[in-house]
């Protein structure tokens, strides 16, 4: 793999852009922020930072749930795509087109509202983390498709020559090859289904944005809230951004 | 050892690349050179012989043993065999001692430590001393095919069965794989070969199938054929091969 471009800039050239960068940043949303008549007060914000520190926690442990159901459902839809049984391939082919083809409110209303409501679940928690897991999950699979059928028909050869049968082909040749293919492109997905979580509010539930929403309403302040809401995703998001960098280049190797 | 097959077709859409094969050899052949201009059917024939294709009609006899045409039979019969492919086909995300020791611990239920033991001996053994460790885009390509080389002897396969090993190396490399094979078959490996190396072929073959169109044309003896080849398309063959070398 060849180095990334950035790795021949010197550590405190970069910083120093970083900086730079930064400032000019500030400079502007400054200039914005300043030129609307808006009384900026923050303390509402403050009063409700425990509420805020509760909707976080609830934001990121369902997402963290749905990043499971998600890959777990991907996997499976991807290997249904692949079925050598027509039924299964086209069930789960529909369900892939379905789910990616429509917004993700409009399936939460009607899971919620209409399915979970006809399955008498009243637990709007579990329903949203399937319903995110299956919305991201749905994008997931086309992903591990993609990945699995870059993996090329000499290699599939080479495993069936020295003995190994279909499970071991997947586990041993397919599956470590293709994850490292399909590995930018899933944390890019998990990183929306983060952001994706932000409307799961729509059926109730008291994450991050819901709270946001009520503290709002309650202080009479329509805007202060959003800029922490911001930072609150950001402080998790950059991180794993991060952390899917470091996992391609110690996945990196040359086909 | 006996191989025999019986009118073997193997298409692909509205190809055949093999297209009613039918050949015998004696019942002593022991290296077994499969020769034949490009897309005649010498590829599809050695996977056909090696059970990592079944034939869509026809049959195939290994010492009057008929081959089967299920998926699993045919599994267990190639696990019995070593395969080595004209581009290698090492595993890239695995070193070429784990490329070795992965099938004998999934396929051949070794554990380990033997596991290790028989890589590293097939490894020094092929001059590989030092490269264990390395993947396969960090070795040359001669390297990357005696690696392949070792997987597919580490089994102790019944049958060794080569697709143009040396199509893909240099002269240099050539020569070093060429070497390795020939220490294999003069030390009684079971070879069959598929290859445009002729003089190689005439060094260390005992039998010759000489393919073209999906069809075998001849089927005899080493010395047989290459000083009295019997159809015209084996002479021609020969004498264009020859031209040059």
């Amino acid at each position: 793999m060849p180095a990334s471009p950035d790795s021949t800039v010197s550590p405190i050239r970069r910083a120093l852009y970083a900086l730079v960068l930064l400032a000019l940043a500030s400079a502007v949303f400054y200039a914005l922020f300043s030129s609307v008549a808006y009384k900026w007060n923050w303390d509402g914000v403050w009063l409700y930072r425990q509420q805020f520190g509760y909707g976080w926690l609830t934001t990121m442990g369902l997402s963290l749930i749905a990043m499971i159901v998600s890959v777990a459902l991907g996997f499976l839809l991807m290997l249904g795509r692949r079925s050598p049984w027509d039924p299964v391939r086209m069930f789960c082919g529909g369900v892939v087109e379905l789910v990616r083809g429509s917004p993700l409110l409009v399936q939460l209303l009607i899971g919620h509202y209409i399915i979970a409501n006809a399955l008498r679940i009243d637990q709007p928690i579990f329903t949203g983390i399937i319903l995110l897991g299956c919305f991201e999950g749905a994008y997931l699979a086309e992903i591990f498709r993609g990945a699995v059928e870059s993996i090329s028909a000499s290699q599939l050869e080479a495993a069936r020559a020295v003995g190994f049968n279909k499970v071991q082909t997947y586990r041993f040749v397919i599956i470590p090859q293709a994850l490292r293919r399909a590995l930018p492109g899933t944390t890019g997905q998990l990183v929306s289904l983060i952001k994706d979580s932000s409307l799961l509010s729509v059926i109730g539930i008291e994450e991050l944005v819901q709270k946001v929403k009520i503290m709002n309403a309650a202080t009479y302040k329509p805007l202060e809230g959003f800029l922490p809401l911001a930072l609150a995703y950001l402080i998790v998001t950059l991180p794993l951004s991060y952390l899917a960098r470091r996992l391609e280049r110690r996945f990196a190797y040359e086909t | 050892m006996k191989l025999e097959t019986q009118a073997v077709t193997k298409r692909y859409g509205a190809h055949a690349a093999l297209d009613g094969a039918s050949f015998s050899t004696g019942d002593e052949a022991r290296v077994i050179a499969l020769l034949g201009p490009s897309g005649g059917g010498k590829s599809t024939l050695l996977r056909v012989l090696g059970s990592l294709l079944v034939p869509d009609e026809g049959s195939v006899k290994i010492d009057a043993r008929t081959l089967p045409h299920d998926e699993n039979g045919a599994l267990i019969e190639r696990r019995a065999n070593g395969f080595v492919f004209q581009g290698y086909n090492l595993f890239p995300h695995l070193t070429a001692l784990q490329n070795i020791t992965l099938p004998l611990r999934e396929v051949h239920g070794m554990s380990e430590t033997q596991a290790t033991q028989r890589a590293l001996e097939l490894l020094h053994r092929l001059g590989l001393e030092g490269h264990e460790h390395k993947r396969p885009s960090q070795l040359s390509g001669g390297q990357q095919q005696r690696s392949a080389i070792a997987r597919a002897l580490a089994p102790k396969p019944r049958l060794l069965l080569l697709d143009e090993p040396t199509s893909a190396l240099d002269p240099v490399m050539t020569g070093e794989v060429l070497d390795v094979i020939r220490e294999l078959a003069e030390a009684g490996q079971s070879i069959i070969l598929a290859t445009h190396e002729i003089s190689f072929a005439r060094k260390v073959a005992d039998w010759v199938v000489f393919l073209a169109a999906g069809k075998v044309q001849e089927s005899s003896s080493a010395s047989d054929f290459f000083t009295k080849p019997q159809t015209e398309l084996a002479q021609q063959y020969l004498e264009g091969l020859s031209k040059y070398r």
